[in-house]
């Protein structure tokens, strides 16, 4: 067990008997689940209550401040007065309307044919896919290669289940200006370097979250060549699959040979349709695979919520006649990021800041090693650079962001404290005003 | 064979399911995979579930379905109008906080501060899941490890079985026990026996899961029995608990759904047990929209922090536009609590009316109900109808095949009642069918000319 989980584990206990001064002794022996050991702090809950404390401009969590578009919308309002089933329980692995849009829509991408009882498992979001993934398919001792940086969940995710994390990051490529996130990237023997016979799986998110990265071909034939070499799984994030910029393309490792039969392939309704908010999303793959995810699904949650899913079954029917026009959503959408992140990227670049510009999805990753400030706040003293940074900007300036180094491994972070991420899923006014506010400090200067 | 005997039993994994057809034809490179790929140990047996496979068979459109326990009866428009007033809010459509919505919790803060007398921490206290099934998810993966052991009583809501066992706990089981001699069955005849509970608490025993109104029986016990435990026999229990050092999962989303003559008491309330108790709730059962799988687990915060935990790691946070919809829907019941025009209140009425109803559809036709104390199920005894099922396969309880039988060669459909009971009390309970009452008058009136009909011949 590593020193970290062993002085995780000692604060608990230290916690719990700190606890019982104050309560009724409950629990004379242990009170809570190993499982839970290590896996209670969250970057999320403490940022987002700093940014509503100081009332900052909220460029940090990703999601939008606009509207869901208008056919979704009125889709699930029409779900809302369609009758006493929509509100009533509905197939447990998936609204039958919804995997069958889904299997409809994704067949078509990944020329598979996918069907939509056993290949589909819906969930509460890609979070929930994700869990049931980990839950269903890692077991005690087993390892998960998990590539920085990378959203925070996998880890505390592979922990609970009892598996062991292992990073490999990406990295800013050798010699040139690192002005993408195409420049950052995976040594093929670095790697390979990591599997071990006790590798089960590895993940990959891609458009990635925070850098932006849209892994090309080639690297994902690298990715899979390894995975078949090694007889590993693949689970596959994809929620940002419909944002990409400049012409670069998203590709999806499970339609590369040999890769249907091990990758479950992770897609969000939150993120595709901008309704963060309605918590449905779905895993796909081999139903060899997603049948043990569906066992995970029935003894957790069961059912997803029906007159959101009927909501989104709409919303792919309707993308499945618009595919590949101007009228789609997945065109309009990266359009109308594609200017933000334009906006953005100028607004950064004007104060003197280094942004790199992400190829997909919604967030761009800032260089702050050139920035010059006094972050004398003793209450973040033995914190990392970036989260000092981070909470300097918040408390002073009131701009809100999210610190680089809470995607990485404790064994990576000190080597990523310098970038911190900006969201630019947000309307003009909110992007206007963190404009304004990076162009008075810099004037200040 | 019932779902709850191959469960304990860890029997392996197969293919064969009701409604799931096997596919037989593997690449070789696939049998190399799967033998690599094997599912993780905690899932181990837990593949089987009694709804897929009853769904399945009751969806047949031409089927009267008094199975499945979902109204077929509206929601109270108000509850629905709040979610299209809240979908339409652009802020409703994104993430809220990952415990509960604020609007959420405080009204559940409120609602339930009158219900236990006393303050409820709206974000220490209160979490908000999918649904009930969702906290017990929570707080059996919070709280229960390898090692302990968890009492239940029989008959039981079947999740809670599986869920103990794929945190790696134990089940130990107990059964209600009916009274003899009597002609009117009510659930109150139903009973816990004190020597034999304090018999199964020893020092491996994490927690009790306790289930009040009760399904099936309309007592304390899941879908089944629906039976409310009175104050008499919650003493008893949370006596134990203290004496034990054991904490109580209490499953009360029918709690409000208790007829005439009979009061739900929340063992929480009882002296010593709100430190060690989660009382699970739900929106579904509450406002008869089952479909918004939104539920709650309220209790202490040195519980409550690691369901939090579980929470956070597992979905992070629930759809946010039905948990604003449902504060709304609280808050104006909460104005109205022990008035006739509350829901809480006025859909208990509308229920025990159908409760008669349908206990006298099924005296009619020769059976003998269990008539609830409170819930929306009965229990039927089929043995007086004499059904010969012979010819059916010789591996199930007669439940199962009757049901089975029933809902092909009669078209209604019910739930066998050894589902959620273990091996040794199968013999116990297989001539009880369940029977969901949460329906239309049109549909109970279907019920009753098809039995009218079965029993003519």
């Amino acid at each position: 067990m590593g020193i970290i989980r062993n002085i995780a584990a000692s604060l608990v206990l230290l916690r719990q008997s700190s606890v019982k001064n104050n309560h009724k002794v409950i629990m004379s022996r242990r009170l809570h689940a190993r499982r839970t050991d290590g896996v209670d702090k969250n970057v999320w809950v403490e940022f987002t209550q700093l940014a509503a404390d100081y009332k900052a401009v909220n460029l940090g969590q990703g999601f939008p401040d606009f509207s869901p578009p208008q056919f979704i919308q009125e889709a699930f309002c029409k779900a809302i007065n369609g009758g006493p089933q929509m509100h009533q329980y509905t197939r447990a692995f998936g609204h039958p309307p919804l995997v069958k849009s889904l299997a409809k829509f994704f067949s078509r991408i990944v020329v598979q044919d996918i069907d939509p009882l056993e290949d589909i498992l819906v969930t509460v979001g890609a979070y929930q896919a994700l869990f049931c993934a980990f839950q269903g398919l890692i077991d005690e001792g087993d390892e998960v290669i998990i590539i920085e940086p990378f959203f925070d969940c996998y880890q505390p995710m592979v922990v609970m289940a009892g598996g062991k994390a292992v990073y490999v990051p990406l990295r800013p490529r050798e010699g040139s200006a690192i002005l993408s996130s195409g420049d950052w990237v995976l040594s093929a023997d670095e790697l390979a370097s990591k599997i071990t016979p006790r590798t089960k799986a590895i993940v990959i998110n891609t458009p990635n979250n925070p850098l932006g990265k849209v892994y090309k071909t080639e690297e994902l034939q690298m990715i899979a060549d390894l995975c078949i070499k090694h007889n590993l799984l693949c689970f596959s994030d994809e929620v940002y699959e419909w944002l990409t910029y400049d012409g670069a393309k998203h590709i999806k490792i499970a339609s590369l040979p040999g890769m249907w039969e091990r990758t479950v392939t992770v897609g969000s309704a939150g993120k595709t349709f901008s309704a963060t908010g309605w918590k449905v999303g779905w895993a796909i793959g081999s139903g060899n695979i997603i049948k043990y995810m569906k066992t995970i699904h029935q003894n957790s949650v069961y059912h997803c919520a029906t007159a959101a899913q009927e909501a989104v079954a709409h919303g792919f029917e309707r993308e499945y006649e618009l595919f590949g026009t101007p009228e789609s959503y997945f065109q309009q959408l990266p359009t109308m990021l594609h200017h933000k992140r334009k906006k953005l990227a100028s607004c950064l670049e004007s104060v003197g800041l280094q942004p790199i510009m992400p190829e997909g999805g919604y967030f761009m990753v800032t260089d702050i090693s050139s920035v010059k400030v006094d972050l004398n706040d003793l209450s973040t003293k033995d914190e990392l650079y970036d989260f000092r940074f981070v909470k300097w900007l918040i408390k002073e300036k009131g701009l809100a962001t999210i610190p680089v180094s809470a995607f990485y491994s404790p064994e990576h972070s000190k080597e990523f404290d310098k970038y911190i991420r900006f969201c630019f899923v947000k309307e003009d006014s909110t992007l206007d005003a963190a404009e304004a506010i990076l162009r008075k400090w810099s004037q200040k200067e | 064979m019932s779902i709850a005997r191959q469960v304990l039993n860890c029997s392996r994994f197969t293919c064969r399911s009701a409604h799931v057809t096997c596919r037989k034809t593997f690449t070789t490179s696939q049998h190399v995979m799967m033998s690599r790929h094997t599912h993780a140990k905690r899932i181990e047996g837990l593949d089987k579930n009694v709804w897929v496979a009853f769904t399945a068979l009751a969806a047949d459109p031409s089927v009267v379905n008094l199975g499945q326990g979902f109204p077929d009866i509206p929601p109270p428009s108000y509850v629905k109008e709040a979610l299209a007033k809240a979908a339409s809010v652009d802020r409703m459509n994104q993430y809220t906080r990952g415990f509960g919505h604020p609007s959420l919790v405080k009204a559940l803060s409120q609602v339930y501060g009158k219900a236990y007398g006393r303050q409820i921490d709206p974000l220490k206290e209160i979490l908000v899941t999918v649904g009930g099934y969702g906290s017990l998810f929570s707080a059996i993966q919070a709280l229960v490890e390898e090692g302990d052991e968890v009492i239940i009583i029989e008959p039981f809501f079947d999740c809670y079985v599986p869920m103990v066992r794929m945190a790696g706990g134990k089940p130990v089981l107990i059964p209600l026990r009916l009274k003899s001699g009597k002609k009117t069955i009510t659930s109150a005849d139903w009973f816990l026996d004190p020597d034999e509970l304090a018999g199964k608490f020893n020092s491996k025993t994490k927690a009790i899961i306790i289930n009040t109104p009760n399904n099936p029986i309309g007592k304390f016990v899941p879908v089944f029995f629906l039976q409310v435990f009175t104050k008499d026999e919650l003493q008893m229990i949370a006596d134990l608990c203290i004496k034990h050092d054991t904490l109580c999962f209490s499953d009360e989303v029918y709690e409000w759904l208790v007829y005439r003559g009979h009061q739900h008491v929340k063992i929480a309330t009882l002296p010593g047990m709100w430190d060690r108790t989660v009382t699970i709730g739900s929106a579904g059962k509450t406002f008869s929209v089952t479909g918004w799988k939104l539920g709650w687990s309220i209790g202490p915060e040195q519980l409550m922090k690691h369901l939090q935990t579980v929470m956070q790691n597992s979905l992070y946070t629930c759809p946010t536009p039905l948990q604003e919809a449902v504060a709304q829907g609280l808050l104006l019941n909460y104005e109205l609590m022990d008035q006739p025009e509350c829901y809480f209140t006025s859909l208990a009425d509308e229920l025990e009316g159908k409760r008669d109803r349908l206990a006298d559809i099924v005296e009619e036709a020769g059976m003998t109900p269990v008539i609830p104390e409170g819930g929306y199920f009965m229990l039927v005894d089929v043995t007086a109808l004499n059904q010969d099922l012979s010819h059916m396969d010789e591996d199930e309880a007669y439940d199962y095949k009757f049901v089975k039988w029933m809902i092909k060669e009669k078209k209604l459909a019910a739930i066998p009642v050894t589902a959620f009971v273990g091996e040794e009390s199968t013999k116990d309970f297989e001539k009880y069918i369940r029977l969901c009452f949460i329906k239309q008058d049109s549909t109970l009136d279907a019920a009753r000319s098809i039995l009218k009909s079965w029993t003519k011949v």
